[in-house]
């Protein structure tokens, strides 16, 4: 039973990861339909910004408060790198598929390369503050503690990104957007700016992955975000392309899944699992899991 | 016309679509007050007429809304100068209510006109909180109407309000419009020749992507034999349309069954060489 509490929450640790990085892909997606192969690389500039933020920033450090400063540093970081992509990279190329895919790729090659450049292929301890660090004991289980922290984020993130679908007025341009881009601009909407606004949350959801997966991994790498993005795409399809309640479902599946597979069978058939069930979706429910429920989308 | 010149002007539009030129040169004005119908046959290029005026579709040509040309502006822009419009396939956002469609259509600065809106459509207020996606057909072009005339506006775009509607929706539509255009100068395109007759003062006739016939709504309709040249409908529904009082969704609607593209005798335009402009927007945009 200890065993499977254990493989609970930390399945659900590392859907909460998926999550933060997937929900912005989602909103990428959803409404302006670019395929984000970028979204990797903002991760890898929130971690490494955390990080540099945590060892050299003053007033900021490896604990406490210090510590919130670094991640604030480094989800600003990410949140910044994202802006400038959807205004440099992105806008000139909207509805120009392919070469947005091949923009985002050279990106999400790119960037990692040039943190390698500065900072080097090897791994980068990552600061753990006291407040995670070690395990909290639940039913005589042992739970590492960042989990939690990972787990909070991501409902965090959940209810903003919720709040602002439902309750601001660029929330409501998404939702519209998502079903008819051409209509909201019909509307005298400047679709482009809430474009910028989507991406720079995604972006900043990712940076803020990137710093709490520099805590669930202990290390921070240049790749990092190459491999985690792979994931979030898909928890993306499953999840249905549009709809952040599927990503969250989805995330949380896939987190699970990995988890118990792992144990319970060889190490790394967890994400030959994970695949496997990605198949299922695309063979049963082409459109996701929530794919029926478009009142639902995006919200 | 006016003597202030028109409200909107086209001036020489090509449109091309998938290598198709969809608009040959289209050219015609909208004046400052009442109701210009823009009639022609399915697959004319009615509809991408009007995207083309707002920008819309890739399109070539020039497009002067008041004392401005709006030809490089983006959608947005132009429509945020003073134009509502309601779209052939009525753009509502299916997942949204009826409510948060409308606060979408909200333009600032500018108070909403919610009064005239539910004073013209009571049933807006009263399903509100409905998705827009569970409204009837009707509904759905009330709320799309209604959308258009939330903002204080100086032109409406109305492309074809009564299609697929029952009749007796016709007739809520059509007041709506009528009650449209006593504030507002209205472009409608529309194939229910009765709406045509009972609303509009002047038409202009497309086809084959070009401006056949300009000018006064009842010279045209009062003469079933240009009509039916033009709009190439039968003898008979021309006849209708000449007698018509009331709207109606049958009997002098343009159908889309004429197969062929009657060159227009005393047109201003003909159509080209490559012709099936007309066929390729009946198959894509139409």
């Amino acid at each position: 039973m200890s065993t499977v509490i254990l493989l609970v929450v930390t399945g659900f640790g590392l859907g909460a990861l998926y999550f933060l990085i997937a929900s912005g892909l989602s909103l990428i997606f959803g409404l302006m339909d670019v395929l984000n192969f970028a979204h990797g690389a903002f991760l890898a500039i929130g971690a490494y910004g955390t990080w540099w933020a945590a060892n050299f920033l003053p007033g900021a450090g490896p604990d406490g408060l210090g510590f919130l400063l670094a991640v604030t540093f480094g989800v600003a970081a990410g949140t910044l790198a994202a802006t400038l992509v959807e205004l440099c990279v992105i806008r000139p190329l909207y509805g120009r598929h392919r070469e947005q895919i091949l923009a985002t790729v050279g990106l999400s090659l790119a960037v990692p390369a040039l943190i390698q450049a500065v900072w080097g292929a090897d791994p980068l301890t990552f600061p753990k503050p006291e407040l995670v660090s070690g395990t909290v004991s639940l039913l005589d289980v042992h739970i590492p503690r960042d989990r939690f922290l990972l787990i909070l984020a991501a409902v965090a993130v959940f209810t903003v990104l919720w709040l602002f679908n439902s309750r601001t007025r660029y929330g409501l341009i998404v939702r519209a957007g998502v079903q008819d881009r051409a209509m909201v601009t019909a509307l005298g909407i400047d679709v482009r700016r809430s474009f910028t606004l989507v991406f720079a949350i995604g972006g900043a959801a990712a940076a803020l992955a990137g710093s709490l997966g520099g805590l669930y991994f202990g290390v921070v790498t240049p790749t990092q975000g190459l491999s985690l993005l792979v994931f979030a795409f898909i928890v993306v399809v499953i999840g249905g392309t549009t709809s952040l309640t599927g990503c969250a479902i989805a995330s949380v599946a896939v987190g699970l899944i990995q988890q118990f597979a792992n144990y319970y069978t060889v190490a790394g058939l967890g994400d030959i699992a994970v695949v496997i069930v990605l198949a299922l979706v695309l063979l049963t429910r082409q459109g996701g899991l929530t794919s029926k429920k478009s009142a639902e989308r995006v919200a | 016309m006016s003597a202030a010149g028109p409200l909107l002007n086209a001036a020489d539009l090509h449109v091309w679509i998938e290598g198709s030129h969809i608009l040959q040169g289209v050219s015609f004005a909208v004046p400052d007050r009442g109701v210009t119908a823009l009639l022609g046959r399915n697959g004319v290029g009615k509809t991408t007429t009007v995207k083309a005026l707002l920008g819309l579709v890739p399109r070539t040509g020039r497009v002067d809304f008041g004392d401005v040309e709006t030809t490089a502006l983006p959608t947005h822009a132009i429509v945020t100068m003073g134009i509502g419009y309601v779209p052939e396939d009525r753009g509502v956002f299916s997942a949204l209510t009826v409510a948060e469609n409308l606060r979408l259509a909200e333009r600032r600065p500018g108070k909403p006109r919610y009064e005239l809106v539910h004073e013209l459509f009571p049933e807006l207020r009263e399903r509100a909180d409905q998705p827009a996606g569970t409204l009837s057909g009707g509904q759905q072009q009330m709320l799309a109407i209604g959308r258009a005339l939330l903002n204080d506006n100086r032109l409406l775009i109305v492309d074809e309000p009564t299609k697929g509607l029952a009749p007796r929706i016709v007739g809520e539509v059509a007041d709506a419009v009528a009650r449209a255009a006593e504030q507002v100068p209205v472009l409608l395109v529309e194939q229910n020749l009765s709406l045509v007759r009972r609303v509009a003062e002047r038409v202009v006739v497309l086809d084959a992507g070009r401006v056949i016939h300009t000018g006064p709504a009842l010279a045209l309709l009062d003469d079933p034999d240009r009509v039916r040249e033009l709009l190439g409908v039968s003898r008979a529904a021309a006849t209708t349309a000449g007698k018509a009082t009331a709207p109606s969704s049958t009997g002098t609607t343009m159908t889309a069954s004429t197969p062929d593209t009657t060159p227009a005798s005393g047109a201003t335009g003909t159509a080209g060489p490559d012709t099936p402009a007309s066929e390729a927007e009946g198959r894509r945009t139409a």
